[in-house]
């Protein structure tokens, strides 16, 4: 079991939680090329190592979060709100 | 190579079976080859032996990283169907199923292919309707393909739970021809017919960079030296996006998940087919082995992962699915489960295709559904090697379809690798 420290939560199982996906990706312009498109879209860096990846609470607050993650020995080195105010909230209630 | 014939048994049966030569060379790494192939596995192994059948193209050597078979070659659950819909992939599984139903005497090697019916439940009738369509579509391109009724199925399998209310088995779509077969056995095939051909299959032998020479990849960098190959295939399944990346390729529509699979105890004959309680249900397939044990599997762990090794809620969920569909398997024990990593795209659709560079040919993508796929798939992948071009069936199993608009997505679940079970 992957334990995931939610801000809002504390640290729960990961069966808690849906995993979204890359944390990294730049969404382009409405008016970006299709080549721009299908590459924020369909194409990955695949990181075998520690990634940024999005993970939603959805059997907890329901609040998505980023976490930074190894995929190969699974360990966590932060978890954060995804939305930067929501961040900034946290820290400063800490 | 002694062939194995009757004469060949019963001479080594008279002789302490003291006359069977090795299965396959340890060769030492050649400077050059005609062809690279990098990855040991099924996909790699069948490609590198129709490169020599089918086109006398016998200079090949095979990488592999640990040894042969010790991938998802022997991470599977060892089920070989051809029920596919989209235009492309059900010719292309047709036309694996019927390599398969040839593959022992092709390769002098019984790979133990049981035609024992491939039987998916289904539980509402939404889930009929939709499960008819793709077996019709199936049944006009002439695959085998039929539906039992509840009655049929009770007949056939008389202890499946038929008093599950909350997924009432309401009957199941059936592929007779399709079955499985024993894993190792068709890696060990594939190496020692290719082998025979004048292959090389160099074990221990990971790859760990590229040199790059007029746009080309002139040679190989790995543990057992530099290799140069006039060309090179990737054949590495969920370890592509790290090659791809060595090769300095950029990005890929891969995503690496791992897909656990188990073995219970051997038991007495028990069930006769391969059966998935997945069409509007949970998703679960199942099938014995001849030694008796319960071969099962279940969903991906449902987050990236790079690990061979499976994590517990998903064996959690894999047993109540097999509780909720055969409560006569609660007492019996898991002897083992282990999980392999998956190369899942974003339309569920495989890749046999050419790249960026020239020389380099992509043969990766194969999500769940990689065992079943390897001889059509080494079949393809040889192919367009040999004649730089691919066949018509995988003319659109490219890099290029994404931003066609031409996905091949059977399940219609979108860019999401996770959801191509």
């Amino acid at each position: 079991m992957i334990r995931i420290n939610c801000p809002y939560c504390g640290e729960r199982d990961h069966s808690e939680f849906s995993y979204g996906g890359d944390a990294t990706i730049n969404y382009p312009s409405l008016d970006a090329s299709e080549k721009e498109w299908t590459e924020a879209i369909f194409f990955r860096k695949n990181i075998k190592g520690f990634q940024f990846e999005t993970w939603h609470h959805s059997n907890g607050c329901r609040m998505w979060l980023v976490v930074e993650r190894s995929t190969v020995t699974h360990e966590i080195k932060s978890v954060k709100p995804c939305h930067p105010d929501l961040q900034r909230v946290v820290e400063n209630n800490k | 190579m002694t062939k194995f014939n009757a004469w060949n048994v019963i001479k080594n049966g008279l002789n302490g079976q003291s006359y069977w030569t090795r299965q396959w060379r340890d060769p030492e790494p050649k400077s050059s080859y005609d062809v690279v192939i990098i990855g040991g596995g099924l996909h790699g192994l069948a490609t590198a032996y129709y490169l020599a059948k089918n086109h006398n193209i016998k200079n090949v050597a095979v990488l592999e990283k640990g040894w042969i078979g010790g991938g998802n070659a022997g991470r599977n659950t060892t089920i070989v169907r051809s029920n596919y819909m989209m235009p492309g992939n059900h010719e292309f599984y047709e036309h694996s199923l019927k390599l398969w139903e040839n593959l022992s005497h092709e390769l002098n090697y019984n790979v133990m292919f049981s035609q024992r019916a491939h039987v998916s439940l289904f539980h509402s009738p939404g889930a009929k309707d939709s499960v008819s369509r793709i077996y019709n579509i199936m049944r006009l391109h002439g695959t085998d393909a039929e539906l039992w009724d509840l009655k049929t199925l009770k007949k056939k399998i008389p202890h499946l739970n038929y008093h599950n209310s909350r997924f009432p088995i309401l009957g199941a779509a059936v592929q007779k021809r399709a079955g499985n077969a024993r894993h190792d056995a068709v890696a060990w095939g594939y190496a020692r017919a290719a082998d025979t051909l004048g292959v090389d299959i160099l074990q221990n032998c990971e790859v760990t960079g590229f040199t790059r020479k007029n746009g080309n990849i002139e040679s190989i960098q790995t543990s057992r030296g530099i290799i140069k190959g006039k060309k090179i295939g990737f054949a590495v399944a969920g370890n592509t996006s790290v090659l791809w990346q060595m090769a300095e390729l950029g990005n890929l529509p891969i995503e690496s998940h791992k897909l656990q699979a188990f073995v219970s105890e051997a038991v007495k004959p028990l069930l006769d087919q391969v059966v998935v309680y997945g069409v509007g249900g949970a998703h679960f397939y199942i099938s014995q082995s001849d030694k008796g044990s319960m071969v099962f599997g279940g969903d991906l762990d449902w987050y990236k992962s790079y690990a061979q090794r499976g994590n517990l809620p998903m064996v959690q969920d894999v047993a109540e699915a097999a509780m909720a569909i055969f409560p006569s398997l609660g007492r019996i024990r898991l002897l083992r489960h282990w999980a392999g990593v998956m190369d899942m795209t974003m339309d569920g659709s495989f890749f046999i295709c050419k790249t960026p560079i020239s020389n380099l040919y992509l043969n990766a993508g194969w999500n769940y559904g990689g065992f079943k796929a390897s001889p059509a798939s080494g079949w393809y992948f040889a192919d367009l090697i040999a004649n730089e071009s691919p066949h018509n069936y995988v003319q659109n199993h490219n890099l290029e379809r994404f931003e066609k608009g031409i996905n091949i997505d059977e399940r219609g679940a979108g860019p999401d690798p996770k959801l191509h079970g």
